[in-house]
């Protein structure tokens, strides 16, 4: 019973006593409410991080269905190279976007070489949208992970009957393979949802000026104002926010867990 | 299988291709593309040159290289050392007390990682805890930041592992340190190393609290990377991305190796 103080001592001194700080010292809430930044922070938190959740929940679906039941010879060193991409860095995505859609970048280099334009279309690098992208490039194959392994569960004598019975294949995976996968996408979903919000790499090489986010908007309080007080204030949001998130994710998932061992046990 | 005509299948398959490569492949390709060019202004990158790399070899950018391999292996035997322990001493409590502690270790994952720099920067800028632009204070943060990922992997393989095989060791007489030590932790070894070669993935890329914490004379890679790409030159901050891949690469390259010696043993 003992052995478990020293570890916990460790995390109590490093972690949640300079949380409780934070939380101690985040003063003038009402002021920080009212200024125009942090509800721009506020909302464009939100509003990608949800728009990212989606995106990254249908590419992720479409791919690991295509890996899962459509299956072609190196289907699996894809997976691998899945959670490589995984240990990866988020702001390198944001670097290579750059080389494909900034203005010094594939895809203008493209258009300027076909029509003869001084400059290409595509400047939304340092808008959402750029943030958008490369968060969805990022997070997707979190969603792969658990869709992949509920997909690995659906049986695929179930698939056989029904297309015997004459459903097509959108058919099937609307009626067969989706209700399969739907708690292996609510986990997921919420992981990305929790690991959007809480982003700050990919935001912060988009160099948006326009594009604040919570965590930017922290950093640039504490370390770019010197206002301590006000970034404790954006934390305890930001931390509010996505714990209450990373809660349902931790309860979808033992729900998920539950219900596996409940069909392996019939 | 969900398509049974050919054809079909190879359009499936062709879409696959077509969402796959652009959004996953191609971002690595023109990175390293990018880091042996001066220039991209058309389809292609212009101005083929090493010089990048050469700066690197030189400059300060090994320095920030050396940081970062330091910091990141310090953290992850820190938190592997915490994690494990962790995991093994909360698997003899009882059950709800274990949840506790689990959830509490987990913790730390859903905590943006900004908001884990401005807390240790909160409760170690002044004495007697004066750590606020040391070195230790990088390394602290990184360990917090992947201890959760350490004690998570381990917990997982503990609850994988056949308990008859140290049951049998204490049957025939064993004390639980021998157990442990010429037992448990062989057993877990494979889980071990590759749970230090996430901890130290995940290290060797952390930006968001070391960018709220590093003292100018603790620069890590990723640090250097935002400064490089930040004041413009994007072609050297490729280089130095690279540079940052395939240090990792060649961790985890490293760790997986030790992971099949142990399994064959």
């Amino acid at each position: 019973m003992l052995w478990v103080v020293p570890p916990l001592a460790v995390l109590a001194l490093t972690f949640l006593y300079p949380l409780t700080l934070v939380v101690r010292q985040a003063d003038g809430y009402g002021e920080v409410f009212r200024q125009a930044s942090f509800r721009d922070a506020l909302w464009n938190t939100v509003v990608i991080a949800v728009g990212a959740t989606a995106g990254a929940l249908l590419l992720g679906f479409v791919l690991a269905l295509v890996i899962a039941f459509v299956p072609f010879p190196g289907a699996k060193s894809l997976s691998r190279f899945i959670d490589i991409f995984l240990a990866f860095p988020s702001f390198l995505i944001t670097l290579a976007l750059l080389f494909v859609y900034g203005s010094r970048g594939m895809a203008n280099g493209l258009w300027t070489d076909v029509t003869g334009n001084g400059t290409g279309p595509f400047d939304f690098l340092h808008t959402p949208w750029g943030v958008l992208l490369a968060e969805v490039t990022y997070f997707t194959p979190l969603v792969m992970r658990p869709l992949l392994a509920a997909f690995s569960q659906v049986e695929t004598a179930q698939m056989e009957a029904a297309a015997s019975l004459g459903a097509r294949a959108p058919r099937i995976v609307r009626q067969v393979i989706l209700p399969e996968a739907l708690p292996a996408l609510a986990a997921g979903g919420s992981l990305v949802l929790v690991m959007c919000l809480n982003e700050f790499g990919i935001v912060l090489f988009t160099g948006a000026k326009g594009v604040t986010t919570l965590p930017t908007l922290i950093y640039g309080k504490a370390i770019l104002d010197g206002d301590y007080t006000g970034a404790c204030v954006v934390a305890v949001v930001n931390v509010l926010l996505s714990a209450a998130l990373y809660g349902l994710y931790r309860l979808l998932v033992a729900r998920v867990t539950k219900g596996g061992a409940r069909r392996a046990g019939a | 299988m969900l398509v049974h005509s050919r054809w079909a299948r190879r359009a499936v398959q062709a879409v696959f291709f077509l969402l796959f490569l652009p959004v996953f492949a191609l971002p690595f390709l023109v990175v390293l593309a990018a880091s042996f060019a001066t220039d991209w202004s058309g389809a292609l990158p212009s101005g083929l040159t090493v010089t990048h790399y050469q700066d690197i070899a030189q400059g300060d950018s090994l320095t920030a290289l050396t940081t970062s391999l330091v910091t990141a292996l310090a953290a992850s035997l820190i938190a592997l050392a915490v994690g494990t322990w962790a995991a093994l001493a909360a698997e003899r409590l009882p059950r709800r007390v274990r949840r506790v502690v689990d959830a509490l270790f987990m913790l730390p994952v859903a905590v943006p990682s900004v908001v884990v720099g401005l807390s240790l920067l909160v409760a170690f800028s002044e004495p007697p805890l004066l750590l606020n632009g040391t070195r230790e204070i990088v390394v602290i943060a990184h360990t917090v930041l992947v201890t959760a990922f350490a004690h998570q992997s381990v917990t997982a393989a503990l609850t994988r592992l056949d308990p008859a095989y140290e049951q049998s060791a204490a049957s025939l007489g064993a004390r639980p340190s021998y157990v442990l030590w010429r037992v448990k932790l062989p057993l877990l070894l494979p889980s071990l190393t590759a749970a230090a070669g996430l901890c130290f993935a995940l290290s060797m890329g952390e930006l968001s609290a070391t960018m709220m914490l590093y003292p100018p004379d603790w620069l890590p890679l990723p640090v250097k990377i935002f400064g490089t790409t930040d004041r413009g030159a994007l072609f050297a901050g490729a280089a130095l991305a690279v540079v940052l891949m395939v240090a990792t690469l060649a961790v985890l390259l490293g760790v997986s190796r030790i992971r099949t010696r142990a399994s064959y043993r």
